[in-house]
């Protein structure tokens, strides 16, 4: 046992962050205030995210952390850590044993199923920031469904680029009528926050904002009716499990400029290639 | 006919100081109503009032609006408000810096209107903007070029063909030939002259120059101190004023 409270946050901060999280819960997409806590980690290493966790967490729960698809790299890691020391609970590197996701830029590959939980870490919560700095216009703009402005953006991308060229944090609006920002998360990965079975919870620290999305909400990515959504993805295959469908990161092999292309997911790519063999 | 705007009673303080005072007139559908004065007069709060940018202390605006019928400006909720804003009402601002976004190419800005109605057809809105811009003398190669790669004249054209790309009904306008060059303000005024009666556009046009009232509008307001000292039709009421201060302001423009 260790001298922090579960999950490091007091639970009087913890009732406060729920509350957050039940107000945005039941308005999907609808970015709630929260007082964001001082973490031991710096903002831009997922505060937002951390303390969505740790007031969601409970002792039964089995916690896998991914940052750019791996469960191995440093920012990973350190939270993974983190809560095995603070909250003593048992962690995972595979998608269907755990029951909740803490995640940088990607949603796995592996379909999520009811009762699980993700937790997006935000940078930038307000999807209309590039286009209006202000933020009592951008809250009027929300409550009043304002979003011409979105497509503004998208017009100017095929405009200037022949084509949408938004390819992370790619805007969608919610059943509930706002418009979100899914996190820096490519829009590949867009359509499975469409009617996905688990709850989905965002976490800006920064920003202190919370908001979330219940199961099954529909969530559509903007377009324009001639220049429809494309979620795909560069064509290619996994080097190491040779899946056409996932989403694949390039990595440099070798001073020669060599490369290949891999499952940015490890726990998918490591589960395919471990079925294949 | 019924008028597009019955204006009744709008005053505006700030503090102890009056902005406008118990200002009342009738605006025609087609028609184009000059307000002018010194500077201080009251002319842009009164526009402001009208155009749901201040909020009078007392009076009515009732508009005779496309979707509602007539409604009391002042009574809608700002939901309502900003709808009929975005379909039915303009506002050309002296500065275009104020009425465009500066960040945002020629295309975007005229194309906001439309996306803001509902339009979702690329091409489409392309289509239309690429027409005012025409419209407004902004050659077609400009319409990716952002505003702020533009002279002041050509912003100003494009802040008009952004507020009428979706035809409203009824277009404010404050000093919107203002900070131009002398040559520019007469092609602007050429421009705005033509669009208005083109289109029948219902407008008022804020202005301390009366060669832009001459040319521009059907009827005056001759504002002082917060007040309307003398109304009626344009041509009248500079060739014939009877009130001293009207007959000031126009002697003081022949003079010059
Ligand atoms: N925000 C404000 N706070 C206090 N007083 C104001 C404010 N805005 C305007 N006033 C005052 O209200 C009166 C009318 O001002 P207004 O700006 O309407 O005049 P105007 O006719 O548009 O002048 P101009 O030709 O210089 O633009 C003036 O006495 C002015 O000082
Ligand atoms: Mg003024």
């Amino acid at each position: 046992m260790s001298d922090y409270n579960f999950a490091y946050l007091d639970e009087q901060t913890k009732r406060m962050i729920r509350r957050a999280l039940l107000k945005a819960i039941a308005v999907p997409g609808y970015q709630v205030p929260f007082a964001s806590r001082e973490m031991p980690m710096p903002y831009g290493w997922g505060t937002g995210g951390v303390q969505v966790t740790a007031s969601t967490l409970v002792p039964e729960d089995v916690l896998k952390v991914i940052d750019q698809g791996a469960d191995d790299t440093t920012n990973a890691v350190s939270i993974r850590r983190f809560f095995e020391v603070t909250a003593g609970v048992e962690t995972t590197t595979e998608v269907p044993v755990a029951t909740l996701i803490q995640t940088r830029h990607r949603v796995p590959e592996t379909p999520l199923t009811e009762g699980q939980i993700i937790v997006y870490q935000v940078p930038i919560p307000e999807p209309l920031r590039f286009l209006e700095p202000r933020e009592t216009e951008t809250r009027k703009m929300h409550s009043l469904g304002e979003y011409g402005l979105m497509h503004v953006k998208l017009y100017e991308d095929i405009a200037r680029h022949g084509e949408i060229a938004t390819t992370y944090a790619y805007p969608a609006r919610v059943s509930s009528g706002y418009v979100m920002d899914p996190s820096p998360i490519p829009k590949f990965d867009n359509p499975k926050l469409d009617h996905s079975p688990a709850i989905q919870l965002f976490g800006a620290g920064r920003e202190q904002r919370i908001y979330a999305l219940p199961p099954w909400t529909s969530v559509q990515s903007l377009d324009f009716e001639d220049h429809p959504f494309d979620p795909s993805r560069a064509d290619g295959e996994c080097a190491l499990c040779g899946s056409k469908d996932s989403y694949l990161d390039e990595v440099i092999t070798d001073d020669a400029g060599g490369r290949m292309f891999i499952c940015s997911d490890t726990d998918y790519c490591a589960r395919r290639s471990e079925g294949a063999a | 006919m019924n008028p597009i705007l019955e204006v009744s009673g709008i005053t505006r303080r700030y503090g102890d100081r009056i902005g406008c005072a118990d200002i009342s007139f009738d605006l025609y559908p087609g028609e184009v109503m000059g307000i002018v004065g010194e500077s201080g007069s009251g002319k842009s709060t009164l526009l402001n009032c009208l155009a749901g940018e201040l909020i009078p202390d007392a009076g009515r605006i009732l508009f005779d609006s496309r979707a509602e019928g007539v409604c009391d400006l002042l009574d809608l909720s700002e939901m309502q408000r900003r709808v009929l804003s975005r379909i039915e009402l303009a506002f050309v601002h002296q500065n275009p810096r104020d009425g465009l976004r500066m960040g945002v190419s020629a295309g975007g800005n005229v194309g906001e209107r439309l996306m803001g109605v509902g339009q979702r057809h690329y091409g489409n809105i392309r289509e239309q903007a690429l027409s005012w811009l025409e419209r407004v003398e902004i050659p077609a190669d400009r319409i990716d070029d952002r505003p702020s790669q533009f002279s002041g004249g050509m912003q100003q054209r494009l802040q008009i063909a952004r507020n009428l790309v979706t035809s409203p009904r009824l277009v404010f306008m404050d000093e919107p030939t203002g900070g131009l060059d002398v040559s520019v303000q007469a092609r602007l005024l050429d421009l705005l002259r033509g669009l208005v009666r083109e289109m029948g556009l219902s407008a008022i046009v804020v202005t301390h120059d009366l060669a832009v009232v001459r040319l521009l509008a059907d009827r005056i307001l001759v504002m002082k101190s917060g007040q309307v000292v003398e109304s009626g039709l344009t041509d009248q009421v500079l060739d014939d004023p009877h009130h001293p201060y009207t007959q000031l302001l126009v002697a003081s423009v022949l003079q010059a």
